[in-house]
């Protein structure tokens, strides 16, 4: 069951780390300053809760691989995030805040399941990040209620991010044997579980930002086999780029 | 003799400064867990990261090694925990204090965990006040400061801008 526990350890080490990126790129970017400052914090704090758990992972594999071997070694089919947080910003800060949005709120569900979870080190990952990412759903929040009860161009923009991005977060919720192995463990939380959790509180921030609950089918999941839109490898080529020009290069 | 030794390890680590806010120490936030001295004299620090993705780590980590060898002690190993997780409440009265006059607002005690409000962004923050003139009629300009732990205000007092230490 430990390769079970390694593969969804690496699945949410991967998300964290795929939108930490994502995030990153807004430095210099952002509309104002303190968008600037609050995306890289927030890319910063999904960085760390990556390398706590790429770190587990390779001490679950039992093959010495470290957080930089699982971050700037593998290449995309080895990745394991999901599509939601590979796709590309397009410099569109709707989009990145109907992003971050989904997913923090989602993080906001798993992490509190898991400071519950039978393996200590995971409830351990889990306390600790829970107060981040705390921070990360009101920030999406205030910026998602801004905009969509904001003029009219900016609740049409909102509004059609949110159509954007919902495809993707129905892969946030998918089962399948990893995560029903580990559910019935009490290791893992059950996605049915989060996906009620998730759609309480998004529905009540549509419903208070004035945007309507997108009627668009979600897209089947393939990132968690390693199957990924043609983005990530251009997003691993750029990250990846300096390590395998200077393998084991340190600060 | 390792009574005596044990002390003055733990107190060459208090004086090791946060490499972000230098006039706090790690001992006076919360950082510093635990130190423990063998019969060898092998030294085993534990610390926590404020944040999981603190940049600081690194250099505290250097910093410890450092201020231990400078007091005589070369076999250290420092440890790193995450639970249980790091909060401000662990923040002393002191390093509050020094907070303060360093400009940084000290951190409200703790909410509760609970359901977060989804009230619009700009908050009336009655409990925060200025670390220039003491007045509490402050606002929040942004949640995210100068580093993770901070966030940007405003006093509306004395118009001057500062740095709030979230609450965590």
């Amino acid at each position: 069951m430990s390769t079970h526990r390694q593969e969804y350890v690496l699945r949410l080490g991967d998300d964290a780390l795929v939108l930490s990126h994502r995030l990153a790129e807004w430095s210099s970017n952002a509309p104002q300053l303190e968008d600037d400052i609050a995306l890289t914090n927030i890319g910063l704090d999904l960085l760390g809760q990556a390398r706590s758990l790429l770190t587990y992972a390779g001490k679950l594999e039992g093959r010495s691989r470290d957080e930089d071997d699982f971050a700037y070694l593998r290449q995309e089919s080895e990745y394991k995030s999901c599509q939601l947080v590979e796709q590309p910003n397009n410099d569109d800060f709707g989009f990145a805040i109907a992003r971050l949005l989904f997913f923090s709120t989602y993080q906001v569900a798993l992490y509190s399941g898991l400071t519950h979870s039978t393996d200590a080190t995971l409830s351990a990952i889990a306390a600790k990040a829970l107060k981040e990412v705390l921070y990360h759903r009101e920030y999406s929040t205030s910026w998602t209620l801004r905009l969509g009860d904001g003029t009219a161009e900016s609740h049409e923009r909102m509004q059609q991010s949110i159509n954007n991005v919902w495809r993707f977060t129905g892969e946030l919720f998918e089962k399948d044997a990893v995560v029903d192995g580990l559910t019935s463990e009490g290791v893992a939380p059950d996605p049915e579980r989060l996906s009620a959790e998730w759609n309480l509180y998004i529905d009540s921030t549509l419903a208070e930002a004035t945007l309507d609950r997108p009627n668009v089918p979600f897209r089947a999941g393939t990132g968690r086999s390693g199957r990924h839109s043609e983005h990530l490898g251009y997003m691993l080529a750029e990250m990846q780029y300096l390590h395998r020009l200077h393998p084991g290069a340190t600060w | 003799m390792r009574t005596i030794a044990r002390i003055s390890a733990r107190e060459a680590l208090e004086c090791v400064l946060d490499p972000e806010v230098p006039v706090v120490t790690i001992a006076d936030l919360g950082i510093l867990r635990d130190v423990r001295i063998d019969e060898d004299g092998h030294v085993a620090v534990t610390i926590t990261p404020t944040y999981s993705g603190c940049p600081a780590m690194d250099a505290i980590r250097q910093d410890i090694h450092a201020a231990l060898a400078d007091a005589g002690y070369d076999d250290v190993e420092v440890h790193t925990v995450l639970a249980p997780a790091w909060t401000t409440d662990w923040i002393t009265e002191a390093g509050r204090g020094k907070l303060r006059e360093y400009g940084i607002a000290p951190p409200s005690p703790r909410r509760h965990s609970g359901p977060v409000s989804l009230g619009l962004g700009v908050r009336i923050s009655a409990d925060v006040a200025c670390p220039q003139c003491g007045d509490s009629r402050t606002r929040e300009v942004s949640r995210f400061g100068s580093t993770a732990c901070k966030a940007h205000y405003v006093c509306d007092n004395c118009r001057e801008p500062f740095d709030y230490f979230k609450a965590l």
